[in-house]
């Protein structure tokens, strides 16, 4: 079936089956690498994205689902200003480590900031518990996310 | 760091020209360069001579290129998985070559034997070793860089190179009036007879000005973007993408697999069987996972189908009885011990533990007639090298191992399994293939920490002293199948580490291994292999010993520290850190450990609060390390923070369990990482010294989960001789 997505602004147009998750058709079909497999099961979070402003796991999410929904991924959050003062912050507190997760992670904090400018420890942990790092970055991810808060 | 993203194409297109140029010239080039050499570090290979003469690029060494336009490239041997490697080895050769981090490309060492990790012996990023391997090498690297291009100025200017100076990519006169860039001079450098490492001086450790600092990582911004490439984001002109589905069971093969119904998924191209393994060819992975499942595999076992934990748990218990290769034995332990005031035993076991690295394993192959291409994250290229090689029939030279950043490696990828897989996959696909697992896949068909079984006995004086201490060691041997020359008689001196030679006064000890395989489990390292399963049995059994003779933990373990201030100096900075002998609540505790490994001393301590459920909070971690002198402390906290949340994860949620042969773990949902709602903050103290560099990615890792069940231990009083954690056996009573 083909299916015209709007990615970070611009219509794309992809034929696969409707039940193939969007994670494969950004990676796979158009080449946008940054959002990661991690799990598939939607445990980990690595795959986070954007779909109509709300943080969805890609690869829990059938392609036919998305409809008309802006999507946004780790390639253009840096246009909203909750996604370029998080990735300031990312760099200025020395966040990453492998990085595999951070894409989703950053899409994950860029939805939380959005919602809630100021978050506290708790908001915090709520919205970013479903995104696991293994390499174990998350004290710098909570201090990332206040930095970029200014709490 | 765009530079970092394109470093694969930089080397495809550097090699393939060269390649092109001398064709038939029988001269083998600069990062085309495979198989094995003994040309020593320093050596500039002949193929640099003419790259030198054809392009004026300056290339002294293995590790640096500076070219006429003056962009400099810092060839990093080892691999970035995220211990910042590329950021730390790039400063020790920055500090010496005098220029700035942000003023260099890095670019990752092809296969060669210039770029042997000389503490390993071959090529692979592992033991925390990278710091320690290098520290020396490419200082003399950078120096040796720094002075060509000086008497390069020199010569030019006619004054004695003596005289001049060089700071950040510049070479200043003695009046500092004239100056030359390190691109102006790089043709007039590349001319000049490169002198012998040996003589080459190194600038006096006071005057570092990067060494040290908290410098910012050369790979961060890439990663925040989405730039950063990994294996898994190889993409092709023609590329295939597989799904995979190995046997369940170690030894099976596939019995029926519905190629119809799997070929009728839209975007299906091809179903591969290869008995261990059915591989389904897509053109996407979603195409590729929906036709694994239409396939409704079904397999046969083969002889490892009634593989359980308890019969494994079984075999440990019997084999541990006998005697096994001897670690160490100074004085008379047995004889000790029978005449000890009392004394103490007790059995320790720790569970087989998966890697879980958030990248899946994956590999692309493209597989022609006479070459074979890998794009993979290894920490073991030329292993890899070697296995393609042999399985394809290839000359190695003919194989060419394109490494990536890793998302996250932990000893997974100095296995090759994944790409051998991959490789007989590719084999049955014309073209380039992308083989990528799924997360069940990478959890059921990993190389597990080994299972490990230990018999303790120790016999105390009557002031409670240790007169008598041994430890047998019962496991699976790691070292005997991956590098069979480091074990003599028996003994894998990796699997005693921190065990043989505990940091504390014990005049009598005896310290044996017992290599007990289990039947249809693969092992493999696992960060901090050894010691972390050694650390937790020394410091958990030695805490019992305190316990017995009454005295406090840490004061006890510093009456047998007097012989070794280092670890002393660590146990005491980690215990007034965290406040040690202050009140707390109650079933609130603190625990303390302590380690020499990787060349570094560690001392943690841990504090937890246990409810009455038996659900355990670890609320703090204060953690002091003494790792010699070292290149970005910024980059060491980082370690113990990330080191000391990989080893306390499987302290409280690690274990792979196995029934009828088959794994019963699977995702995240049953193989549990610890999320951001269960962290403790982790404090770090860095002990500043002249001591010879240590490693530090793998001590943390190795050295909190004693530090956590010696907590658990202060706040209920019952201790943790296994783990993962027990929380049911700590529900309060009352």
């Amino acid at each position: 079936m083909a299916f015209t997505l709007k990615i970070n602004g611009t219509p794309h147009e992809v034929d696969v089956d409707g039940d193939i998750p969007l994670l494969w058709v950004l990676r796979d079909v158009l080449g946008m690498t940054g959002t990661k497999f991690g799990c598939g099961q939607a445990l980990c979070g690595a795959c986070t994205v954007h779909v109509g402003g709300q943080p969805v796991r890609s690869c829990q999410t059938p392609v036919d689902s998305v409809g008309d929904s802006a999507v946004t991924t780790i390639e253009a959050i840096g246009q909203a200003p909750q996604g370029a003062a998080l990735q300031k912050a990312w760099l200025e507190l020395e966040v990453v480590q492998c990085g595999y997760c951070q894409s989703g992670q950053i899409m994950s904090a860029a939805a939380l900031l959005k919602d809630t400018p100021k978050p506290t420890d708790n908001d915090i942990d709520a919205a970013m518990s479903g995104n696991v790092c293994r390499c174990g970055t998350y004290q710098r991810i909570r201090a990332a996310i206040k930095h970029a808060a200014g709490v | 760091m765009d530079e970092l993203i394109l470093r694969e194409q930089i080397v495809d297109e550097a090699a393939m020209s060269r390649r092109a140029f001398l064709q038939g010239t029988g001269l083998l080039l600069g990062f085309a360069l495979t198989g094995a050499s003994t040309e020593s570090v320093f050596a500039a290979p002949a193929s640099q001579v003419v790259e030198n003469e054809l392009t004026g690029t300056f290339a002294p060494n293995g590790f640096i290129r500076i070219n006429p336009t003056g962009a400099v490239t810092l060839v990093i041997p080892m691999i970035e998985m995220g211990q910042g490697v590329y950021t730390s080895l790039s400063m020790l050769l920055a500090e010496e070559l005098e220029v700035k981090l942000d003023q260099v490309q890095v670019q990752h060492a092809p296969n060669h034997a210039l770029y042997v990790n000389s503490i390993i012996g071959i090529q692979n990023t592992g033991g925390s070793a990278s710091v320690r391997a290098f520290w020396t090498p490419l200082r003399q690297a950078g120096a040796m860089g720094r002075n060509l291009l000086i008497a390069a100025a020199a010569k030019r200017w006619n004054v004695d190179p003596a005289t001049c100076r060089a700071k950040d990519g510049v070479v200043f006169d003695a009046s500092g009036s004239k100056h030359l860039s390190y691109g102006e001079l790089a043709s007039a450098a590349a001319k000049l007879p490169v002198p012998p490492a040996a003589i080459v001086k190194l600038k006096d450790p006071k005057d570092f000005t990067l060494i040290g600092t908290r410098a910012k990582r050369v790979d961060s911004a890439i990663k925040v973007d989405g730039r950063a490439l990994y294996g898994i984001d190889t993409r092709l002109p023609g590329m295939k993408v597989a799904a995979v589905a190995i046997s369940p069971v170690l030894g099976g093969k596939a019995k029926t697999v519905d190629e119809k119904a799997a070929l009728a998924v839209k975007g299906v191209r091809q179903v591969v069987n290869i008995d261990e393994a059915v591989a389904m060819v897509a053109d996407h992975m979603g195409a590729a996972k929906k036709g694994l499942e239409a396939a409704a595999i079904t397999w046969d076992d083969g002889p490892n189908g009634k593989v359980s934990n308890a019969d494994i748990v079984k075999q440990l218990e019997e084999e541990s009885k006998k005697p096994g290769a001897v670690a160490r034995n100074v004085g008379d332990a047995g004889k000790s011990l029978a005449e000890a005031a009392q004394r103490v035993d007790a059995v320790y076991q720790v569970p087989f533990l998966a890697h879980a690295a958030m990248e899946p394993m994956n590999c692309t192959v493209h597989l022609q007639k006479d070459r074979c291409d890998i794009w993979v994250g290894t920490q073991a290229p030329t292993i890899t090298q070697s296995l393609v090689a042999e399985l394809t029939g290839l000359p190695k030279d003919a194989v060419t191992i394109h490494n990536h950043l890793i998302g996250g490696g932990f000893g997974r990828r100095l296995e090759a399994d994944g790409t051998v897989l991959a490789v007989k996959i590719a084999k049955h696909v014309d073209g380039p293939v992308k083989v990528i697992w799924s997360r069940e896949e990478d959890i059921q068909h990993d190389m597990y920490r080994p299972y490990y079984l230990d018999r303790l006995s120790a016999g105390l004086d009557a002031a409670g002293k240790p007169v008598a201490w041994t430890h047998r060691i019962a496991g699976s041997s790691v070292m005997a199948r991956y590098y069979p020359p480091y074990v003599k008689d028996g003994l894998d001196p990796d699997a005693v580490e921190a065990a043989a030679e505990p940091p504390y006064a014990l005049p009598n000890i005896h310290v044996d291994f017992v290599r007990v395989e289990p039947p249809g489990v693969r092992t493999s390292w696992w960060r901090g292999v050894g010691p972390t399963h050694n650390v937790f049995v020394v410091e958990s059994f030695i805490d019992e010993l305190a316990h017995a003779a009454k005295q406090d933990p840490v004061a006890y373990r510093k009456g047998l520290l007097g012989h070794n201030p280092r670890a002393l100096a660590v146990l005491s900075l980690a215990a007034e850190k965290a406040g040690w002998g202050s009140p707390l609540p109650v079933r609130h505790g603190r625990g303390i450990s302590v380690q020499f490994a990787y060349g570094s001393y560690t001392s943690q301590v841990a504090e937890v609060e246990v409810a009455a459920d038996g659900s355990v909070k670890v609320k703090r971690i204060v953690c002091a390390i003494d790792c010699g002198m070292y290149v970005n402390p910024d980059t060491i906290e980082a370690q113990v923070q990330g080191g000391t949340l990989f080893g306390l994860t499987a302290a409280l949620h690690g274990s792979i369990t196995f029934k009828d042969g088959r794994v019963e773990q699977n995702n995240f949902d049953s193989y549990l990482p610890m999320r951001i709602d269960e962290v403790p903050v982790v404090e770090t103290h860095l002990i500043k010294n002249a001591e010879a560099p240590g490693g530090v990615g793998e001590a943390p890792t190795a050295i909190v989960g004693a530090a956590v069940t010696n907590a658990i231990f202060a706040a209920t009083g019952k201790r943790l001789r296994s783990l993962p954690i027990d929380t049911n056996s700590l529900k309060s009573s009352s």
